[in-house]
This record gives C-alpha cells, structure tokens and sequence, in this order.
C-alpha cells in the first residue's frame, strides 16, 4: 500500500468542506446533501480498505523514505509512517526542531479510522432528513465535513504538534456546530463555553507539549514512545529537575492531559459538554458522544509507552476518571432534558476508558486495560452515536427535549423504540450486546490493579444501567403524553432511521469482534477471555439489579421516584443542579475574576493609560481653540502681524550685532 | 558709505514704505495689488543700486532684477485673473467683505 489512499481519506472532506462551504449557497439542499453524504460515503470505504489492508492482509506499506515496511513483524503490529513532510523547521543551538505533517497508521488510528468515517457516514446521512429545510443547510454540510478532516487527521498525526493543530481545528469545528442556530441566544452561549473552556486546557497541554519537546528535541511519536528512546533522555537529563515535588516528565505529562481533560470533559473542566447540547442533535451524535470527545483518550493512548514510564501521571488519570465516572453517573440520574441524560452519560463513559487505561501496566494481563480501553472506545461509539440518533428521532417526533413532552411512545415509533432499547442494554453492559465486552474487559483490569477501583467502577456500571433504563421507561413508557391527540409522534423517514437500525445492528455484534488480536499498547496480540465468575456475572448481576429497579419505579407512572427523592431532598436538588459546577465557575470568573482582578486592571486601562493619551489631545485641542483668532480671514490683519514680526525679528538681529 | 548709493537708496525705501503703507491701508484688491507691486519694483531697484556700487565688475544683480520682472508681470497676470473671479463670486472687490478663509 502506497500514500495514495491515506491521502484521499484527508483530502476528500477537506475538499468537500471548501466545495460546499464556497459554492453550497448556489446549490439546492438536495445537491448539497447528496455531495457531502457521497463524499463521506467514499471516505468511509477507502478507510475500511486501509483499516482492512493493515489489520488483515500481510502485505507491507511503502513508508516516508520509499522502503517497504510489513505490517506485522514477528507477531507484533509496527506503527508506520506512510508519510511525514516537513511543514516547519527552526534551527537551534542544540539541534534543529521541526514540524511535521504526516500520516502515521498503527492500531489506534486505523481503529480510530474506521470509527470516524463511519459515525460521519451515517450522521451525515441522518443529517438528511433532521436538518431537512433548515436555512444552512449546506453551511450544516460544510461544518460536518471540516470536522471530519480535523478529526481524521488528528488521528493520523505522525507527531505531537500535529496532533495539537487538528485538536484546535476539532475545536473550531466543534464551536462552529454547537453555534449552528446562532439566532439562539444560548447556543450562541454554549458555543462560546466549549470553546473557552476547551482552549483553556489546550493551553496546559501546548505548555506539556513544549516542556516535553524541549528535553527530547523531538515531536514525533514514534521517536518518543519507542522503547529506550526518551527514557534514556529523561534519565539523564530530566530527572534531573524536579520543579514543586514532581519531575519534569510528570509535569509535562500531566500538562498534556489536562488538554485531554479539556476535550474529553472531565472535572472540573466538563461543564462545557451537557450545554454543548445546544448544537443540532447529529451533532451531538458524532462529536460531542462519539468522535471528539474521545480526543483525550486517544492522546493518552498514543503517548501510552510515555505515561507508562511515569506512573504517577497514570495514577493522576485513574483518580480523575473515577471521580468524574461517578458524578456524571449521579448527575445523570436527575437530568430532565433526555440530550443532558446522554451528555452526562457520555461523560462518565469516557471516564470509564480513562481509568481503565490508566490502571493499565504491563504486568496486569498484558497491558489489557489499555486494548479494554480502545475496544471500550469503540463499541461506545457506535451505541453512543445510535441513542443520540435516536435522541433525536425522538426530538424530531415530539418537537422537545424533556422526557416529560414523550412517555409512552414505544407504539408510535417502534424503530426507535427498539433502536433505542438495543442502544440501552449496550451500554448497560447486558450479554450478548457490544457494550457488555468492553466493559467487562474494562472491569477486569481494573480488578487487576486494585479492587477498590474495581468495586468502584462496577458501581458506576451499575448507575448506568439504572439511568439509562430510567430515561428508557420514562421516554418509552411511563404515562402517555396528552398531547399525542392533536399531534400524533410517528417514526423518522429512511434517512433517520437506516443509521439507527446499522448501528443497532453493528451495537448486536460488535462485541464478538477479535478486538484484542487487533489493537494493543505494544502491538502484540491478545487473547481475551471472558473472566466469568470473578467479574463478568457479579457485574452483570449489578447491572440487571439496577434495570430490575429502573423498571420498578419508572415502568408505570406511580409516585414512588418521587418518595425516592424525598428521602434525601438536598442529594437531589444538588445531582439536578449538577452539583453547582457551573454556579462556582460563574462564581469564580464573575466575582473574583471580572470583579476582582479585571476591574483593577480596567481602571488602570481608562485612566492611566487613556487618560495619558487623552491628555495630549485635550492640551493640542484647548491650545488650538485659545490662538484660532488670529486667524481672522482679513489679509490686511495678517500682513500687519507679519511686518510687526519682520520688524521685531530685525530689531533682534541688529542688537545680537552691534 | 557711498553717498551716492544713498542718494538712489532713499527713493527706494520710501517706495517700499509707500508700498506696505498701501498693501495694508487699502481697501480694493486691486490697489492693494499695485502696492505690492510698488514693494517689488523697490526690491528690484535695490539689486540694481547694490550691483552696480558695490560689484561693478559683476552682472548678477542686473539679471536678477531681470527676472524679477519677468516673474512679477506672470504673477500680476494671475493675481487679477483671481480677483476677477472672485468679483465673479461676490460682486465685490473689498478686502474687508472677503473674509471667509478662516476657523
């Protein structure tokens, strides 16, 4: 396999965005549609032939420097430059520094690949017929399409900073859509959080990536996560500095987390995803569930070997996954809005995959908390992009986000209902569905590592079959909405309702997937086998507990869920305010920041520094106003000021004479 | 100093003096005119005065009165081309009414 492919896979949705976003007021909806659905579609199969070509055929690819190089040798998966140009180059004292752009395929990306291409496919074919008639329909389109390139080739990036460009892009792509209705004043609002918040982090992470690049004088991954190579750097050169009781390589990573923090919105920095909502519901769908916000699992997981050599910053993960797992999973439990249920559900999804790599080593099954990880990323994926498409059918029925506009609507819209009841057990981890796979991986690593953790999380699994259920009953049973009468819900056309039943179907099977042959930390292969009586029956034993009690008290509309919240009235009035993240950034940032800090700084602005300026102009003014009658418009007057001047300039010189 | 060169000196400042007295006594623009003309024809007096006292070997001072002339009679030309205009404009020759160009 040669770069023509690899090349294709990024240059296609870059030239469909600037097709679209340049001519797509010219064209008709339908046309703009088609184009980009097309455009997608051919993406998503040349990324299956190379997905397809690296992890099943064994041929070798032609690499950056024209040799040939086998995808697998002596059993192990290689990571492979397909190409690296250099963009920038700097030319130091201690060496010469550059930036490059390349396409790098190992496991993770062609993974990620696959993932990608087909959650855009399907969104943009769902897209279709949700956003039909909208004003910007193409403009939909471009946006779609530009972030599929940004993502694509944050997946591909060959280096560091690479990555760093795409993961800005991803975030402009991410504001641009959030901000699609920007009539609406609070999307106008979440647009600007996700992206204010998200480019905070991204701070810390440019701060990581330079401290990092700065001792290994490289960007490149491979360069840096091959064995031996920074190790040998940090052993000599950065362990040496210690900076508040933490070496250099632990800051620098912990920094580069915090980017992943950002994007994958763990606390304290997740309060951007429940409103990034705001955006139109395939949206949601592929970058706020499925492809972006597993941004910062993906950075973990590429710079693994690195992490690895620093277990404290693998430590640091695992705490604020756990954390963020549970309070999501609580928060969840108390969300009106049915997009907020899923948001915060993502969330704490994503914080499963973080712990679980974060507990991964080694030693404990072979590194398997990482390929549980990856394999978890994937199977959430699909399920996770199929109840957001479901989501939105609904939202698309019923003309609300709150569950308590549906109720009973299993037998209006039965596709959905089903969809959406397969896309539930998913998640809740219910053998045989794809999500009981991964998380049973999952949960065995964590077992491995400690069993604290371990019962933690298996909790945290636990929430989440009961919250997912709870939003299942209420949506599609509970008590009929009155409303149905004058406005009868029914199910989405064929272009809404094609990606949920693939992607119910891809949720059936993808369990059953080899994944551990495919995609692990070192590139070997791994068997997976199924830890049944240590973890996967006590879990799923959690998990139908939680079902069994979701369908107690939500099944039929009864006053038990609201006995339940009496019982402790302040855990819950906190879990539905989120537990008041947002009142305390508003606190910071308004009181103590605007009010504090900033109003000083702007009294020094308007009166030091205008005041300064200001000063010349009223002096020139005042003076201007003060000597304008001399001049009087009559010649005669001039004439005589200038033969009196004449006069005294003569009188002058003749005195400095004689 | 030459007594003689002051004896054509004298004539010359008093139609210099006679000249500024007009240029900011008169009211018509066009007297107002012939008094500068009054100035640089004392000018131009005084170059041929100075020449020919105190560098008679030398031609400059002819020359330039000269020119001086040359470039007077252009001048003459377009101040009362302006002041034709300006009659055009106001249906006035005074100084005194002509007072727009200020603040």
């Amino acid at each position: 396999m040669d770069i023509t492919l690899p090349i294709l896979i990024l240059a296609i949705p870059i030239a469909m965005f600037l097709i679209l976003g340049l001519t797509g007021m010219k064209m008709s909806h339908k046309m703009a549609g088609v184009l980009g659905i097309c455009g997608m579609g051919t993406t998503m199969v040349l990324s299956y032939i190379v997905a397809y070509t690296y992890f099943f055929s064994s041929g070798s690819a032609i690499t950056a420097d024209g040799m040939s190089m086998p995808f697998i040798v002596d059993g192990v998966r290689q990571q492979i430059q397909m190409f690296d140009v250099t963009w920038l180059s700097w030319a130091f004292e201690r060496g010469t520094l550059t930036v490059n752009l390349g396409f790098l395929l190992d496991p993770i990306s062609a993974m990620m690949l696959v993932v990608i291409t087909t959650i855009s496919f399907f969104v943009h074919l769902y897209s279709w017929g949700y956003m039909e008639g909208e004003k910007g329909f193409q403009r939909f389109y471009a946006f779609l399409s530009l972030f599929s390139f940004s993502m694509l080739g944050l997946v591909v990036a060959t280096n560091i900073f690479q990555m760093y460009i795409f993961w800005e892009l991803v975030g402009v792509s991410s504001y641009l859509l959030i901000g699609f209705y920007y009539k609406l004043q609070s999307a106008v609002a979440a647009s600007k959080k996700a992206f204010i918040v998200t480019r905070f982090a991204d701070l810390g992470m440019l701060i990581g990536i330079l401290i990092l690049s700065y001792y290994t004088k490289t960007f490149n991954f491979i360069d840096l996560t091959q064995a031996g190579g920074p190790e040998e750097v940090f052993n000599t050169i950065g362990s040496g500095s210690v900076f508040m009781g933490c070496s250099v390589l632990t800051w620098a990573l912990v920094l580069i987390f915090t980017g992943g923090m950002g994007k994958s919105a763990m606390m304290p920095l997740h309060i951007w995803l429940p409103d990034a909502m705001e955006g139109p519901t395939p949206v949601s769908a592929l970058i706020h569930a499925a492809t972006m916000v597993v941004a910062g699992v993906y950075l973990v997981a590429r710079m693994f070997p690195l992490y690895l050599m620093e277990p404290a910053s693998l430590d640091f993960i695992t705490g604020i996954g756990a954390i963020t797992a549970l309070y999501a999973a609580v928060v969840a439990c108390t969300q009106i809005d049915i997009k907020r249920v899923l948001a915060f559900s993502t969330i704490s999804q994503i914080a499963f995959m973080m712990v679980s790599l974060g507990v991964a080593r080694p030693e404990i099954h072979e590194g398997l908390g990482y390929m549980a990880s990856m394999f978890h990323l994937f199977t959430h994926a699909m399920f996770k992009a199929l109840l957001f498409l479901g989501a939105g059918a609904l939202i698309h029925a019923v003309h609300s986000n709150d569950y308590t506009a549906m109720g009973g609507l299993r037998k209006y819209m039965p596709i959905t209902h089903w969809t959406f009841l397969i896309g539930c057990l998913a998640i809740a981890g219910i053998w045989p569905f794809s999500g009981f796979f991964s998380k049973d991986e999952m949960l065995s690593a964590m077992y491995g590592y400690s069993t604290f953790w371990g019962i933690w999380m298996t909790a945290v699994a636990g929430l989440t079959a009961f919250y997912m259920f709870r939003l299942y009953y209420l949506i599609f049973w509970w008590d009929e909405n009155p409303h149905y009468k004058h406005h009868t819900p029914h199910d989405a056309p064929w272009q809404m309702s094609l990606p949920l039943i693939i992607l119910a179907a891809v949720s059936c099977v993808a369990g059953f997937i080899p994944f551990g042959e495919l995609v692990t930390w070192n590139g070997e292969p791994y068997h997976i086998h199924i830890d049944w009586v240590g973890v996967a029956i006590p879990s799923l034993c959690v998990a139908a507990a939680a079902i069994l009690l979701a369908t107690i008290m939500y099944r039929k509309k009864n006053s038990l869920p609201d006995k339940v919240a009496a019982i402790w009235p302040g855990l819950w009035t906190a879990a539905h305010h989120r537990f008041y993240w947002d009142e305390i950034y508003m606190f910071i940032t308004h009181k103590i920041i605007f009010n504090g800090i900033c109003s000083a700084i702007a009294w020094f602005d308007r009166h030091i520094i205008d005041g300064t300026m200001d000063m010349f102009a009223k002096v020139t003014q005042k003076t201007s106003y003060a000597i304008r009658g001399f001049q009087s418009g009559s010649i005669q007057a001039y004439v005589w000021w200038y033969f009196l001047g004449a006069v005294a300039l003569a009188a002058v010189t003749a005195w400095a004479i004689l | 100093m030459n007594l003689d060169m002051l004896m054509y000196l004298i004539p010359s400042l008093i139609m210099f003096a006679c000249g500024v007295f007009g240029f900011i006594t008169r009211r018509n623009l066009i007297a107002i005119l012939i008094s500068l003309e009054l100035m640089l024809n004392a000018v131009d007096l005084n170059f041929v005065i100075f020449n020919r006292f105190l560098f008679p070997g030398e031609l400059e001072g002819m020359f330039f009165t000269l020119f001086s002339i040359g470039i007077a009679a252009a001048e003459t030309a377009l101040a009362i081309a302006i002041i034709i205009n300006i009659f055009r404009a106001v249906k006035n020759v005074d100084v005194k009414e002509i007072t727009k160009l200020k603040f």
